[in-house]
């Protein structure tokens, strides 16, 4: 009686672990939201006691207690703007702002006293003159100002805004929030949204459905609770610049690789990230660009003015100095296999493929490393060299008139000459337009789960979210013809043999 | 017609008789879930089908233990050696006999119920289709990808070989359905083999009566 007992007891406990077993949804990493746990309150500190009209003169003050942060700071791709990276047929190359284009607003070299705005230092206004050794260009207040009164001046190489009261921020500093990260990383290339489509002002206060992470209704989360954070090297890579697969942000520091109730779903993150499923639409607050022309810009009015077109939502669709646009509302993503790496296209390569890869994102279904993902591809028409090969940097702005900057001069032959000058690449004299894609993963935006992709998404015949992605057999999707044709007749013939053979004993037995 | 002079000869053991029935039932339903993740139409639901056709196939899985241990423990399995024995005489019989509404050239008994066609159909379920049928839908479930574990060492690299093999098989046995069906139709009445896979019990010829017949038979071959 005892054995068996002890038997049944055993049983249980074998299938009490079977059963535990069971999904886990949500880690969640931090009692409280992670700004509001501040460990020092700066406005207390004597050092900050003071107006401070010299943005160095603040990040010094920053630095006489914060004395080893300088040198962190300063080894970052936030502060460099490049890094070095491994990258397949290259071998390890330096890529950066200097030597990488985009088919947006192209590129920084000769314009950097604009673009630098998004620099976290002061006074980045050529790439030869500006020290990157000297840890007082640090700005530490556009990522840390919590006052929400910080901008960065137009045209000021980084500097602040003049109206700034640098002491009162410097008093309210704190963990990054939306807000700082969104003053560079919502308006890049030049407008909200514009890039990225998941990337969007609408995050500052956004509901459930747009995202379900940073929805004031739900957890409220913030940059970098997902873009964790050592040393000021943040997690999470733009593949715009980034080439490797190392500290990337994932959905599972907080959730598991077996989120789901059905194991068959699970299964799927072996081979399908999960952005693919989670975010079914981009741009699904305020539009997004879908493509950039710039062989149209430079166009003046009769009076001789640059102008713009705008289309019923209040998006341009044309701009003297940047051409014409189109824009795109709650848009379905193309989808790529990815591993984690890519290549760029470099500003010192020779053009063999067309339409240009600005980025080639890697993977195929063979790759073990390699995922699904969603994505938006951006075709752009932008200047190229044709006769050395090349694509073209072009000077798109200066502070004075007469200087080659496209914005102001609307002379492309001169913002060529000015901008190839700026990055030491020849250029043959002659200049015209090629079609340009660039590829960005799209990882924010995440929808609640009832808007998730279901399995008719992809496993379909017709018109299927993957019908492009042809490398491997999924099944309601892909089918033999010869077996179906061969099946389906087969079928037939033997409901015809059936018929006929019925038929004719029918026909006998009345017969007879 | 002249109606055939029958008797009633035990055929079907009751377990064999479960045993056909919940196969039927599940190969019905494996082949409507089935077809509907082959995306041929939508009835369930992607996910439904899927679940409910993988819960179906361990249900078969365990069907096919459990009748193979059952045709082992009975010797029920010689039935299915195959012969050819009368082979010729029974494909004569589908072809021309049961027009004339001649006799079957086999007698069914409960130590030899199936036609020298039926052993050789039935076998080739046995060890050809179903068996394919179980480890392609086995590998199906298993297959993990190139990364995974579990089907690694068998070095397949992707769905498209097993899926491909696993509904070539699913036609196959639409095919057999379909033949199968009719031919409940073919014992000595239309309804006889059908009440035999229900009540175990089968109407078949007296023995008597066929020698009869045989006479009526040759008679009827002359021609007139």
């Amino acid at each position: 009686m005892k054995a068996l007992l002890l038997f049944i007891f055993l049983t249980g406990c074998l299938l009490g672990l079977v059963a535990q077993d069971s999904p886990t949804f949500y880690t969640p990493r931090k009692d409280s939201p992670i700004w509001q746990q501040k460990s020092a309150d700066h406005s207390k500190f004597e050092v900050l006691q003071k107006d401070f009209d010299n943005p160095h003169a603040l990040t010094a003050a920053c630095l006489s207690c914060h004395t080893e942060r300088g040198k962190e700071v300063m080894q970052t791709a936030h502060w460099k703007w490049e890094r070095e990276a491994y990258i397949e047929g290259r071998g390890i190359t330096s890529l950066g702002k200097n030597n990488l284009l985009n088919n947006f607003c192209t590129g920084i070299g000769g314009s950097w006293g604009t673009c630098t705005r998004c620099h976290i230092g002061y006074g980045y206004e050529d790439q030869k003159t500006f020290d990157f050794k000297n840890e007082f260009n640090i700005d530490c207040l556009v990522c840390h100002d919590n006052s929400g009164t910080y901008r960065k001046g137009s045209g000021m190489a980084g500097y602040p805004d003049p109206s700034v009261d640098l002491g009162h921020v410097a008093r309210n500093v704190g963990l990054p929030s939306r807000e700082n990260c969104g003053t560079c990383h919502f308006h890049s290339a030049g407008g909200n949204n514009v890039k990225n489509g998941t990337l969007d002002m609408a995050l500052l206060d956004c509901s459930p459905e747009t995202d379900v992470h940073m929805t004031s209704e739900g957890a409220d989360m913030n940059c970098v609770e997902c873009h964790e954070t050592e040393k000021h090297q943040m997690k999470g890579k733009y593949y715009g610049v980034s080439s490797m697969n190392r500290n990337r942000a994932s959905c599972t520091q907080c959730h598991s690789l077996r989120p789901h109730i059905n194991d068959v779903v699970n299964e799927h993150t072996i081979k399908v990230a999960c952005q693919t499923c989670h975010i079914p639409t981009y741009a699904k607050v305020n539009s997004t660009k879908t493509s950039w022309d710039w062989s149209t810009a430079t166009k003046l009015n009769e009076e001789g003015e640059p102008f713009s077109l705008d289309d019923t939502l209040g998006n341009h669709t044309y701009l003297s100095i940047k051409g014409s646009f189109t824009w795109g509302n709650d848009l379905v993503p193309d989808y790529i296999w990815f591993n984690g790496t890519a290549d760029h296209y470099l500003i010192t390569d020779i053009i063999d493929t067309f339409p240009v890869q600005i980025n080639t994102l890697k993977g195929k279904y063979a790759d073990e490393e390699a995922k699904i993902h969603p994505v938006k591809i951006h075709p752009g028409t932008q200047p190229w060299d044709p006769e050395l090969k090349r694509l073209i940097q072009m000077k798109v702005w200066d502070k004075e008139p007469g200087k080659g900057a496209l914005w102001v001069d609307f002379d492309y032959y001169k913002a060529i000459e000015e901008g190839m000058k700026s990055v030491e690449i020849p250029w043959s004299g002659k200049h015209d337009f090629i079609h340009t894609e660039m590829t960005l993963l799209l990882s924010h935006m995440v929808a609640p789960k009832e808007q998730a992709l279901t399995c008719k998404d992809c496993h379909t015949r017709e018109d299927g979210r993957l019908a492009g992605l042809n490398d491997f057999y999924m099944p309601g999707r892909n089918y033999n013809a010869s077996i179906e044709k061969g099946g389906i007749l087969l079928i037939i013939l033997s409901l015809i043999g059936v018929i006929i053979h019925g038929g004719l004993r029918i026909f006998f037995a009345k017969k007879h | 017609m002249k109606p055939k002079k029958t008797k009633e000869v035990y055929i079907y053991h009751k377990f064999e008789r479960f045993w056909h029935w919940s196969q039927a039932a599940l190969i019905f339903f494996l082949a409507l879930t089935g077809f509907e993740i082959h995306s041929s139409y939508n009835l369930f639901g992607f996910e439904t089908a899927v679940t409910w056709h993988n819960y179906a196939a361990w249900a078969f899985i365990g069907l096919i233990g459990l009748a193979i241990f059952w045709h082992f423990v009975t010797d029920q399995w010689r039935n299915y050696i195959p012969t050819t024995k009368n082979l010729k005489a029974q494909i004569e019989y589908y072809l021309t006999g049961i027009f004339r509404n001649a006799p079957h050239p086999t007698k069914k008994t409960t130590l030899s119920k199936l036609n020298p066609l039926q052993r050789l159909v039935y076998l080739g379920l046995k060890i050809l289709i179903i068996p394919v049928m179980v480890v392609s839908g086995l590998l199906y479930m298993f297959y993990r990808y190139p990364q995974g574990s579990g089907v690694e060492s068998l070095g397949i690299s992707g769905l498209k070989d097993v899926a491909i093999i696993h509904s070539a098989g699913a036609f196959l046995l639409l095919v057999f359905v379909i033949v199968h069906l009719y031919l409940i139709s073919t014992g000595t009445t239309v309804t006889s083999n059908l009440k035999a896979m229900i009540t175990g019990y089968e109407e078949v010829e007296d023995d008597k009566a066929e020698e009869e017949k045989e006479d009526t038979n040759k008679k009827m071959d002359q021609p007139q």
